[in-house]
């Protein structure tokens, strides 16, 4: 018999109810308003915590449970798979360098996010969405930590993973998803909610860890794939924590529509972007590819979001501007992004590579309104520089970074793919740059807030990454120029890989 | 009208409940990719206890799906029989 | 193709990442420090946050200690998320069926009256004391620094709800849902609880998190903790009922747990400086006489003429606990 044997009577409703419910109360020693002070100055007006409905009821028994029998499975595969050499069995070694991205951003961001709900789970002042934010702020230090323990056994065997911790502020692609959530968390709890619970979790991290980890399966990484999905069932929660936040402020107050409406737009831009670089991973960097970018996007963002946003019209929420933007990028941004990295690989700390002939139909057929007229050529053009021994380099520099999404001008202008989109504006006597009009209106809602921005080009040319030179500028990144980035073919990763295999394979 | 959709990982613990929910929801569709089956169906997903309880011969907690859930998609409402995905357009 | 890779001796490049190179040379790393050192960033912060636009996201002057590396503040138990998740999975399901074989056993309603009733007023508006503490932990976890000391919090909270959820659970056994009713109005109006209740509402306020930490985790735990599961239980022991020990077990186990974590982490800020020992010991000073106060109260209450000597014992202990961590002076 079992505690359920003698709660039998009471519903798992009522249950959650009792347990968690009714467990706050109001302060009459200090006022409530000291004692919460962060959940009123954005606006977000709430009349009824109660209203709050929770859609997971776990208490903590239950969720030490479950939670624990995850964690036991994940490092039970884990160990074998590092204790039986299981990274030898990917499809191939070029695969490791996209795990190597995922490697050294995502667990910083996911550390982030443990923290930005703990701040929400101390600070809402109703018990409903508090706890949910507590459950929320311990997985995701779970997430962190277990990328970070799959990440281990391969920065034992390749190159580039080493100094993820150094590279996080310093690596400047990685001020992509280091300004993002830094964003998010220096916003009040209410739009952190949006931000990170809904348009992140809800909208896109399906990308992440739907077809990019199955990808992994399908290259033989057993570890990523386990992490990957066990993760992502803790995501489910998280999105139904999300969604259920946007329905509450909205039904709260209908004052509370334009400014999450604000907010949804904000964030599904930003989402959109930082994501692009899933995209240069699913369709260059997986030797077996599941599917494509586009056709992932179709799936979790076109037609579970179109879903998500007809559901919310009720509410008088209207699908953000830039989604039309993202439509036409979705069959563009992966080839943009990977000539990015291919050309400023000196500055990355992962190999890049141009696709096979193979690899290029494969493209053409997934993208055949823009592939062929595009991007292969331009690929072409660069196999014939490598058989020339002339490599293209991008030596002139990264030129200017966008000041809220903090990528470099490589994406196009709408309606145009031959032409790089600009736009800039002058606040307070300073001109300011942007790679799109979404980002551009972001900033134009929060100067005050993008001025801060860190930017890895600007700091370049100050002088203030290490101290001007590129030498010094490796150094400071932790890097090793040849070793850790640059060509696949003739790496070290690639002969490591290729003799260990080998012996596996023979006998001598 | 909109997709639903939930997904597990494709091992031998959710052979058995993806069973029941296909059963429970005739118009569901199933998709298997590399480590992942997914169920599709149009408007509402029901997961029903009875259902794997049936198919597995032991009692069963539907907190339990937990442990082998990727993801879901529509507004969730949970009680001790039922889990179910629905949107409300 | 599958090939049995078991077999190949291959020599790694490298033992660990090289921030855990640098400080414990280049060998394997437990699990507990991949998981932990250097994870929370240090600098570059792009945005100030607009909920507290003078300091930064992390921000070292949130507290008055100071630190040459907030790494020391290390768990003992080294905890990382899946050895947590795991160790209190084993201690519920304990706890699960300690309370189960009680419940089965019809020691509920064997409970004598005299028992029942202390239950009622001395434990079960406990669990909002619990809540409070969730609270604090959960601050902690938010503007703490560095990952050690944080994500220890964020357990220890995790920890203080469940507890808050088997008070509850109690509560529900001995009188259903008019137990928790009456305990949330001993927890707002009772005069007994009032001065507890009064000394968490005035830790929610406070803003320096190793301040919190002595209040909560040291002086508030440290006192309520042995009344509730050792002088309560002995009481209603007396009565030859084993109902509040099998249902209490897990807090007693955590009990002793969570002590060595909060004892290491308190000896590391003392012995980091003078400074540091003189401040963690006006503020242990200041929250000793305002909590004796909170548990004078509810012994009085509880215990009548003994009262005295229960609070004595409680305070003793706590007192040669402080003394023990070099924050106590004088007897």
């Amino acid at each position: 018999m079992d505690m359920k044997a003698t709660q039998k009577k009471m519903s798992l409703k009522d249950r959650y109810r009792h347990l968690t419910r009714g467990l706050d109360w109001e302060t009459t020693y200090q006022p409530m308003d000291v004692v919460f002070p962060y959940d009123k100055y954005e606006g977000i007006k709430v009349h009824d915590w109660d209203k709050w409905e929770d859609p997971f009821r776990l208490t903590m028994d239950a969720y030490w449970k479950y939670q624990a029998e995850k964690e036991r499975k994940l490092y039970a595969i884990l160990d074998s798979f590092n204790q039986s050499n299981g990274h030898l069995n990917v499809t191939d070694a070029r695969y490791i360098n996209a795990i190597k991205i995922f490697f050294t951003a995502v667990p910083q961001v996911e550390y982030m996010a443990h923290r930005g709900f703990s701040i929400a789970g101390r600070q809402f002042r109703g018990v409903g969405p508090r706890v949910a934010c507590q459950m929320q702020a311990i997985d995701e230090i779970r997430h962190a930590q277990t990328q970070i323990h799959t990440a281990s056994n391969y920065n034992k065997y390749y190159n580039g993973i080493n100094a993820f911790v150094h590279q996080y502020p310093r690596m400047w692609y990685q001020s992509v998803g280091k300004s993002f959530i830094d964003d998010a968390i220096t916003g009040g709890p209410f739009e952190w909610m949006v931000a990170i619970g809904f348009s992140f979790e809800y909208v896109l991290t399906n990308l992440v860890f739907v077809p990019f980890v199955s990808g992994a399966a399908y290259n033989g990484d057993v570890g990523t794939m386990t992490f990957g999905f066990s993760a992502q069932s803790d995501e489910a929660r998280h999105m139904t924590l999300g969604l259920e936040c946007i329905k509450f402020m909205l039904e709260q107050d209908p004052d509370n529509l334009p400014i999450v409406q604000g907010w949804i737009d904000k964030w599904t831009w930003r989402g959109t972007r930082f994501l692009s670089l899933i995209g240069a991973m699913m369709d260059y960097m997986l030797p077996k590819r599941v599917m494509s970018w586009r056709e992932a996007w179709d799936i979790y963002f076109e037609q579970n979001g179109g879903a998500l946003f007809r559901d919310l019209a009720r509410y008088g929420i209207k699908v953000p501007d830039c989604v039309a933007q993202a439509a036409e990028a979705k069959e563009h941004v992966s080839h943009q992004l990977w000539a990015a990295l291919y050309q400023w690989n000196f500055g990355t700390m992962f190999h890049t590579w141009i696709p096979s002939p193979e690899e290029l139909d494969w493209l053409s057929a997934k993208y055949p309104d823009t592939f062929d007229k595009y991007y292969r050529p331009r690929w072409e053009m660069w196999a014939q520089m490598e058989k020339e021994g002339k490599r293209y380099v991008n030596a002139g520099g990264l030129g200017a970074n966008c000041q809220v999404c903090q990528f470099p001008m490589i994406f196009t202008e709408p309606g145009d793919p031959t032409k790089l989109c600009h736009r800039q504006t002058v606040y307070k006597k300073e001109k300011y740059h942007f790679c799109s009009d979404h980002c551009q209106h972001i900033f134009e809602n929060e100067p005050e807030k993008y001025i801060q921005s860190w930017l890895p080009v600007n700091q370049m040319l100050q002088g203030n990454m290490g101290g001007g030179g590129l030498e010094e500028f490796f150094k400071w990144v932790h890097l090793r120029p040849g070793i850790d980035n640059m060509g696949f073919e003739g790496s070290e990763d690639q002969r490591n890989f290729a003799q260990w295999r080998g012996m596996a394979t023979t006998n001598s | 009208m909109s997709i639903v959709f939930i997904a597990f990982q494709a091992n031998e613990e959710t052979r058995p409940i993806v069973d029941a929910i296909v059963a429970d929801n005739p118009a569901a569709t199933v998709q298997h990719s590399p480590g992942l089956v997914k169920i599709d169906a149009e408007g509402c997903l029901t997961v029903k206890r009875a259902s794997i309880e049936e198919r597995i011969g032991r009692p069963y907690d539907l907190q339990e799906l937990n442990v082998n859930l990727i993801t879901i998609s529509g507004h969730l409402d949970e009680d001790d029989d039922e889990f179910t995905l629905a949107w409300k357009d | 193709m599958q090939i049995d890779l078991r077999t190949v001796e291959i020599k790694p490049l490298r033992q660990t990442f090289d921030h855990l190179a640098e400080r414990f040379g280049d060998k394997p790393a437990t699990r507990y420090q991949e998981g932990t050192y250097d994870i929370q960033q240090t600098w570059l912060y792009h945005y100030r946050p607009t909920w507290e636009p003078d300091l930064e996201i992390f921000d070292e002057r949130r507290t008055r200690i100071r630190m040459k590396d907030w790494y020391d503040f290390k768990d003992p138990r080294q905890y990382y998320y899946g050895a947590y998740t795991i160790a209190r999975a084993k201690q519920q399901e304990a706890a699960d069926s300690a309370f189960a074989f009680a419940v089965e056993n019809g020691m509920v309603e064997a409970l004598p009256e005299r028992s029942r009733e202390l239950m009622l007023q001395f434990l079960v508006p406990a669990r909002h004391a619990e809540w409070g503490a969730n609270m604090n932990n959960m601050f902690m976890s938010a503007y703490g620094y560095g990952t050690a000391f944080e994500a220890a919090c964020n357990y220890a909270a995790m920890d203080r709800l469940g507890i808050a959820q088997q008070i509850s659970r109690i509560g529900l056994a001995l009188g259903g849902e008019e137990a928790l009713h009456a305990a949330k109005e001993l927890w707002l109006r009772g005069a007994s609880w009032q001065p507890l209740r009064r000394y968490l509402e005035d830790s929610f306020v406070v803003k320096d998190w190793f301040e919190l930490f002595v209040a909560q985790n040291l002086v508030l735990d440290g006192l309520l903790y042995p009344f509730l599961y050792r002088h309560l239980r002995t009481l209603i022991s007396a009565d030859g009922n084993a109902f509040h020990g099998l249902a209490t077990k897990f807090m007693s186990d955590w009990d002793s747990e969570a002590t060595r974590w909060v004892d290491a982490i308190v000896k590391t800020a003392v012995a980091e400086s003078a400074e540091n020992k003189l401040l963690v010991s006006e503020w242990a000073f200041d929250y000793f006489g305002r909590g004796t106060e909170a548990l004078a109260a509810l012994a009085v209450a509880a215990f009548g003429s003994d009262a005295e000597a229960v609070v004595g014992v409680i305070t003793d202990e706590l007192k040669a606990r402080l003394q023990k961590l070099g924050i106590w002076e004088g007897e």
